[in-house]
């Protein structure tokens, strides 16, 4: 291997491949109180994300989706991690995401699995890749206000 | 390997080949997005600008004539690789520009409410949208011949889908997902029979097979200039001798005027009444650079390089456990592209895998959804070769997806199908 092969133990860590070969929450919920869906459309990756939120907190999370493993695996470790959490964590849950996918700052603990997704850093046109549900969550909650008690 | 081409030679023309991606040669098999240019496509460009940048057309001054017989040539030179006059050639942008300009200056004159226009499944979105933009102004309806199981037109679909009522059929000379080529020449008289005129979107035939436009019995040829060595931003158009003289202009503006009033125009003589605004003067030149070059090589041998290149890699992909191909088999009936999925192994991240081994493959629907949907993929990769490929390139390629294989943990079992 060469000095400048690209760092793929990063990208595809095997907590990323897991979760690509056997999503968690895949499939629909009964009845989600919120729900979107997102597409990058030059790649064709594809989320539709379902949510129960009772009060403020997320109750249940299922998605729907078809694309590389950084998109559906993302997908798959948010449904996770989110579950449980209140809309206010989570929003702070996706400035984490968000930042150690575009800057260079070393990942949050609170991201949990979600920090294997910190090697997506390196490789630029990746990133939407593994935003894509995040963009998705972010509109599925849009209607809920949050008091950010940070 | 044809006698008359000798890829490791012609490498040497293409600056760009010599460069190294990721610390590996780069091996550049993305050659149905756009071609790597040579260097005397470069100097044109440079030599236009350093010895001749003049305006076209309207100048008396000793720049302006030189610029204008350089532009000019070019015209000749783009006629000549399909077989054509020169008068009968329209610049334009890119194929896709050429297609619009169609749409617009023929369709909007000649299609109406309960006309049909016929296309193919495996139609780029450049020959599907401006054809829905034209049904949406005039109530025409869109029809759509299907693709045999090997994906090549399948004629009975296409005969089905021609009707009374058809005004045009608009079909890809070569798929730029399947490679499939197709038999235009029996198209266009099925179209003929109906009275329908008939567009050749020429994108990825131009560049790779000899092409005898007139011959074809087509009534329109569009191709760019990037996926034939040339620079972006240059395209052209072919008509059947007499058609453009009797359509309106496509784009208002300098250059495509007779007389122009406070209230009123008239229109130049084609070509130049569909070439609105100051061209790509030096694009069109750099553009003669890449027709000659091809010219030198030989259209035929071009051909009969990439067939081989082509049977090569369907050949070593085919015995690479996991991989689907997508196109026919039989390498006479299609050209250098080859489209593959991989099972276990999303197209991007494959593509991404080999380029860290300077491997440059297309991923992704390849601007050809609905024909995504037909084949009930979301996406596939996508080699495609041109004149300056070699087979060990292939060999490179198929060794890169080993380390697919690695990475997305593939046991053997599942690869005896």
């Amino acid at each position: 291997m060469s000095r400048a092969e690209p760092p793929f133990d990063d990208l595809y860590r095997e907590v990323i491949l897991d979760h690509y070969r056997r999503p968690r929450n895949a499939g629909a919920l009964d009845v989600p109180t919120h729900r979107a869906e997102g597409l990058n459309p030059l790649c064709g990756d594809e989320v539709a994300l379902e949510l129960v939120v009772e009060g403020d907190t997320i109750r249940a999370t299922a998605f729907r989706g078809r694309g590389c493993s950084i998109s559906q695996s993302s997908a798959s470790m948010m449904t996770e991690r989110i579950r449980g959490a209140t809309v206010a964590e989570t929003r702070r849950l996706m400035e984490l995401f968000e930042a150690q996918l575009t800057e260079d700052a070393e990942p949050d603990p609170a991201l949990g699995d979600l920090e294997a997704l910190h090697g997506v850093a390196q490789f630029p046109v990746r990133v939407k890749c593994a935003l894509l549900c995040w963009k998705v969550l972010r509109e599925a909650l849009t209607p809920i206000e949050t008091v950010d008690d940070r | 390997m044809s006698a008359a081409l000798d890829a490791a030679r012609l490498r040497a023309d293409f600056p760009i080949l010599a460069r190294e991606v990721n610390g590996h040669p780069l091996v550049y098999l993305d050659n149905a997005a756009t071609t790597q240019k040579p260097r005397a496509v470069i100097d044109a460009l440079a030599h236009y600008y350093e010895t001749q940048n003049a305006n076209i057309h309207r100048g008396i001054h000793a720049l302006a004539v030189e610029a204008t017989e350089a532009y000019e040539e070019a015209r000749g030179k783009a006629a000549r690789h399909i077989g054509a006059r020169a008068e009968d050639v329209v610049f334009t942008r890119n194929a896709t520009e050429s297609i619009n300009l169609v749409a617009r200056a023929w369709g909007d004159a000649r299609v109406g409410e309960g006309d049909e226009i016929v296309l193919t499944i495996m139609e780029h979105h450049s020959n599907i949208v401006p054809w829905q933009q034209l049904a949406g102004r005039t109530g025409a309806r869109l029809r759509y011949a299907g693709i045999d199981a090997e994906g090549r037109l399948d004629l009975d679909s296409l005969r089905a889908a021609i009707g009374p009522r058809t005004k045009l059929v608009a079909v890809t000379h070569m798929s730029n997902v399947l490679g499939s080529v197709t038999p235009v020449a029996e198209v266009a008289a099925m179209a003929r029979a109906a009275g329908a005129a008939v567009l050749v979107d020429g994108a990825q035939s131009a560049p790779h097979l000899p092409v005898d436009a007139p011959a074809l019995g087509c009534d329109f040829f569009a191709f760019s200039a990037h996926k034939m060595l040339g620079p972006t931003g240059v395209g052209a158009l072919w008509a059947r001798p007499g058609l453009l003289a009797e359509m309106d202009p496509f784009l208002g503006g300098g250059e495509m005027i007779a007389l122009v009033r406070e209230e009123e125009s008239t229109w130049a003589e084609p070509p130049n009444r569909f070439e609105a605004g100051t061209p790509n003067i030096a694009g069109v030149i750099a553009f003669g650079a890449a027709l000659d070059y091809l010219r030198g090589v030989g259209m035929e041998a071009v051909h009969a390089h990439e067939r081989e290149l082509t049977a090569r890699a369907i050949e070593a992909l085919s015995r690479t456990g996991g991989v689907t191909l997508h196109g026919p088999r039989d390498v006479e009936a299609r050209g250098g592209v080859v489209s593959f999925t991989l099972e276990g192994a999303h197209p991007h991240d494959v593509s991404t895998i080999v380029d860290a081994r300077g491997v440059a493959i297309r991923a992704g629907h390849h601007c050809a959804q609905p024909l995504m949907r037909h084949l009930g993929v979301a996406a596939t990769n996508r080699a495609s070769f041109t004149l300056y490929n070699e087979a060990s390139e292939i060999d490179v390629l198929v060794e890169a997806l080993d380390e697919v294989k690695r990475i997305f943990g593939r046991v053997e079992s599942r690869t005896a199908v």
